[in-house]
């Protein structure tokens, strides 16, 4: 029993020690600011090598948790986001009074996003899903001294509030009308009737709140930008990522007899994130709204990826996540830095920095071009079947509609490559010395862009995963 | 012979130029990794000629599973067809490279992004997978964007920007094309999407996307306008190669891809084709007469030379494919014959407006004499490409029995005479006639530049003298796919 418990649940024992181990740090004397960060990157790189050996399917307390390979490698995918993180925070928070405490939050959060992940009952999932959304609002606090940063975070727990409200309406229709919250025993209880769809659509718009699907984007913008940088790219990697996952698997197995329904959902649902996200991200000034609305239009994409309803959508999705992790987190990584060093945050600030700065600028552009879905870049990978996985089920409108607008994401991405490039500047910005922990995770990023996609055993991989478990 | 070392070569090339330090070693570096790529091509081409049966099936193919779920292949694999493509990438990334020898600002990343043009190039040409193909396709776009932005001129970040933005709305249409293909045959293999038959709707439905798609590429009329902006903004080497090379993506696509995976659609759109093809072809060649910079000139000109592509593509006998092919050829090296004399011009005097140049022809015989024989090729004088291929061209598209069609090649002919008229107008306002002041102290080419025009003269002059030589590679392979054509068309009557 307790073997099994070590064994199963051995990513989130793993968390927890990270956890005590920062609060017994903390008990102690005195550390230096650099102490707590390389104990941590130190750890985090233990946990993620662990986290690929001697993975195994199991269920334990009554299926209120389970696992398998394929579980064991979206931990992971989470876990390689969580310390390219925490390498590019190092900048930012090496001044910052409360290190532990902002590791303690991330941590608690990710625990929490495990515990979704491996849920295996719908109680369970609320849990972790609470307990990953209210850490995070307190981190999105973490600029003491800035207003903004309170403003996010108080957005962030209004919207999440409402949004966990709306799933547990949901959840208690639906156990109302089934009896049951149990994930294997839920699809047989299901059927068309006007209830459970109303409990469905409550769960999907909770869902949708969490990975800011139009109509239920609009905290999105405001929160991104007013969080420090490294919370952001917390929030649009990590947790969006967990969310996706979950949201695939709920999908897919619990709501299986209502496929036609989500489908027809779906296929609203992301034509419209792709293009609001889209239109919106053109007329954006400031980086992190930006990047806000092009991670709305992503998600956009992952939805239709999701829409087909196959093996190769969960794979792709699988896939996607982990192309957006390193894409999106050099990116961010490239904002984080130059935002710590010269606080400035402006689209318009990056003008000529290619003349000063210029592996940050190649940085920057190869992690636009991979959003973009620009070949050799694994976004393009990662889009192409995402958008083959779409349509499988034959629903060419979708496909085309999606096509045609990653040729306008292309312009506002490019716009951003114009502008550091090709515009000129007579007062760029001052060369930024690169740290040893941001050229890690530079390197880490850059290298997963352009590997992941060419190499196709990353997604054979994925794919076989998926296909044992049926 | 290992295709994939087409591919390997320019993309070690670029590796290699990325670890160079200074001009020096990157020149020399880019410029033995275009004379590798040149060798090999060379060797390529006496390989395939002495295994060739005639036939004009694939040879040297290789399949190696890449996306096993998906069904994805890197497939490759040459035919005569894509052999004359390649021949011309390599030519033209050799001049390319040779023209722009004294590029000073940023000239790592110059060569380096010319080198990943041409990988996308030569992988397009050979690819056998319709997946493999697209990513090369998409390869070789984003490149041009930062050429064309950094080290263009004029409204070059507006060119750029539209350039890029039309391209990938041409390959976003041929994306679509594919998944049509996709999912009525479950493959993506060329070779096996030619022996199933797709039901005849779902070619009505998909031909128009990839066809206009690729069609993007090659200038088709409407979607032409990125060519003029594109081309006399880019730096003198880029617009060689995006004329040379990459305007042949699309022709090379819309032969391979639409007309021969769905031919019954083809024969069924022909007349729209056509249609548009006409359209490109007049409206080009009027358009250039009131062209007054050189640039703009040679792009409006490759819109209507582009059109005869497109002509022979969609007049769809044996005859015309072949000079469609031709005309590719020969217009990729014309053209870029023709940009980098424009080029080596502007490099001295400072401008391009034909009004402020005369008489160079006695200061710089040399890059006078390129420029005239560019032209001369341009408006179809026996003796070069151009010849060849547009009387192939136009006596394939007489043999299409049809009375419109007839009369739409009769238009295309009488266009020639216009060619004539803006040629020699603008060889004479620059070329000849009196010296203006400034231009005295003009210098004549240098070496390099003597090298580049020599290899693609050498190469005009070669297919305009002995032109058997690249039909008998190309026609064996346009008859496989002129064949497939053909016998749907018979059945249907």
């Amino acid at each position: 029993m307790w073997t099994d418990f070590l064994l199963l649940m051995k990513q989130e024992m793993a968390v927890i020690a990270m956890i005590f181990i920062l609060l017994f740090m903390k008990l102690g004397r005195d550390r230096s600011n650099e102490s707590f960060m390389n104990t941590m990157n130190v750890l985090l790189l233990l946990n993620l090598t662990l986290g690929f050996i001697g993975n195994r399917d199991g269920v334990l307390l009554n299926e209120m948790f389970r696992t398998s390979k394929l579980i064991a490698l979206e931990k992971n995918i989470l876990n390689l986001a969580m310390l390219i993180v925490s390498l590019q925070s190092y900048s930012w928070l090496k001044t910052h009074k409360h290190v532990p405490e902002f590791y303690i939050l991330l941590l608690s959060s990710l625990l929490g996003m495990f515990f979704m992940i491996s849920s295996g009952n719908l109680l369970m999932f609320y849990l972790g899903l609470e307990m990953s959304t209210i850490p995070l609002a307190a981190a999105a606090n973490f600029d003491l001294a800035k207003r903004r940063s309170s403003e996010g975070a108080m957005k962030l727990i209004f919207s999440s509030a409402f949004s966990s409200g709306c799933l547990l309406f949901g959840i208690s229709l639906l156990y109302g009308t089934t009896g049951t919250l149990i994930f294997s025993e839920l699809p047989h209880l299901i059927s068309n009737n006007p209830l459970q769809l109303f409990a469905f659509i409550l769960i999907i718009a909770g869902f949708a709140f969490k990975i800011s699907v139009v109509p239920f984007h609009l905290w999105t913008a405001d929160v991104y930008e007013g969080a420090p940088v490294a919370v952001t790219s917390f929030l649009s990697v990590v947790s969006k990522g967990a969310v996706l996952f979950v949201f695939v698997s709920v999908l897919y197995k619990v709501f299986s007899p209502l496929a036609t329904v989500w489908y027809n959902m779906l296929f609203i649902l992301s034509l419209l994130t792709i293009i609001i996200g889209n239109l919106f991200a053109i007329r954006q000034e400031n980086f992190k709204r930006f990047l806000a609305f092009s991670s709305i239009a992503q998600v956009g994409f992952i939805m239709v990826g999701i829409s087909g309803g196959s093996d190769v959508s969960t794979a792709s999705v699988i896939y996607f996540v982990l192309i957006y992790v390193f894409s999106n987190l050099a990116a961010f990584g490239v904002v984080a830095l130059v935002s710590s060093v010269t606080g400035k945050e402006n689209i318009s600030d990056y003008k000529g920095l290619y003349k000063t700065n210029r592996t940050l600028s190649w940085v920057l552009a190869i992690g636009l071009f991979s959003l973009a879905g620009v070949p050799p870049t694994a976004g393009f990978f990662g889009k192409f079947f995402l958008l083959i996985a779409g349509a499988g089920k034959g629903n060419y409108l979708l496909i085309g509609i999606a096509a045609l607008n990653i040729v306008i994401s292309l312009y506002y991405y490019l716009r951003v490559v114009k502008a550091i490039f090709m515009d000129a500047n007579p007062t760029p910005l001052q060369p930024i010395r690169i740290p040893l922990m941001s050229k890690l995770a530079f390197v880490v990023c850059i290298a997963g862009v352009v590997t992941v996609g060419v190499a196709s055993p990353i997604y054979d991989y994925i794919y076989s995963l998926i296909a044992q478990m049926q | 012979m290992n295709l994939t070392l087409l591919i390997v070569v320019p993309f070690l090339t670029a590796i290699a130029i990325l670890f160079c330090k200074g001009l020096k070693q990157v020149r020399t570096i880019s410029l033995a990794g275009a004379v590798l790529q040149l060798a090999t091509v060379i060797f390529l081409l006496v390989a395939y000629q002495q295994q060739a049966s005639g036939d004009g099936h694939f040879l040297f193919e290789s399949n190696v599973m890449w996306f096993k779920p998906l069904n994805i292949n890197y497939h490759v694999g040459v035919d005569g067809i894509s052999l004359a493509m390649i021949m011309l990438t390599a030519l033209v990334v050799l001049a390319g490279t040779l023209v722009s020898w004294n590029t000073e600002r940023l000239n790592k990343e110059f060569f380096f992004l010319l080198a990943l043009l041409s990988t996308g190039a030569y992988g397009f040409f050979i690819s056998l997978d319709l997946f493999t193909m697209f990513f090369f396709l998409e390869v070789a776009v984003v490149p041009k964007f930062l050429l064309i932005g950094i080290w263009g001129s004029g409204k070059k970040e507006y060119s750029a920007m539209k350039l890029a933005l039309m391209l990938m709305g041409g390959s976003a249409l041929v994306f679509i094309g594919l998944t049509g293909i996709y999912f009525h045959t479950n493959t993506f293999d060329i070779v096996q999407i030619a022996g199933m038959q797709i039901p005849l709707v779902v070619q009505k439905t998909f031909f128009p996307f990839a066809f206009i798609g690729f069609g993007i590429f090659t200038a088709l009329f409407p979607f032409h306008t990125w060519v003029p902006d594109g081309h006399s903004s880019a730096p003198t080497a880029a617009s060689m190669f995006l004329a040379g090379i990459s305007m042949k993506l699309g022709g090379y696509g819309c032969l391979r891809v639409a007309t021969y995976l769905m031919p019954d659609a083809a024969h069924s759109y022909s007349w729209i084709i056509i249609l548009l093809a006409t359209i490109a072809i007049i409206y080009g060649a009027f358009a250039t007469m009131m062209q007054t910079d050189l640039k703009y000139i040679n792009a409006y000109s490759s819109v209507s030379h582009c059109g005869f592509v497109l002509l022979g593509i969609g007049m769809l006998t044996k005859t015309s494919v072949n000079g469609a092919v031709l005309q590719m050829v020969s217009h990729g090296l014309m053209t870029a014959l023709f940009f980098a004399a424009i080029g080596m011009i502007y490099s001295r005097t400072h401008t391009r407006q034909v009004a402020q140049l005369g008489g160079l022809l006695k200061v710089t015989p040399f890059i006078s004499t390129v420029f005239i024989i560019a032209g001369l090729c341009s408006l179809g004088l026996p003796g070069f490409s151009g010849f060849v291929a547009e009387m192939t061209v136009f006596m394939g598209s007489w043999q299409n029995p049809d009375g419109w069609y007839r009369f739409a090649t009769i238009l295309a002919c009488a266009s020639i005479v216009v060619t004539a008229v803006y040629i020699l107008r603008a060889t004479g306002k620059s070329i000849m006639g009196p010296l203006h002041v400034t231009h005295n102290q003009l210098t004549d080419a240098t070496w390099n530049e003597k090298l580049a025009a020599g290899v693609l003269i050498t190469g005009i002059v070669i297919m305009g003298l002995a032109p058997f030589l690249i039909t008998k590679l190309i026609t064996p392979s346009t008859d496989v796919i002129m064949n497939k054509v053909l016998t749907i068309v018979t059945i249907q009557k």
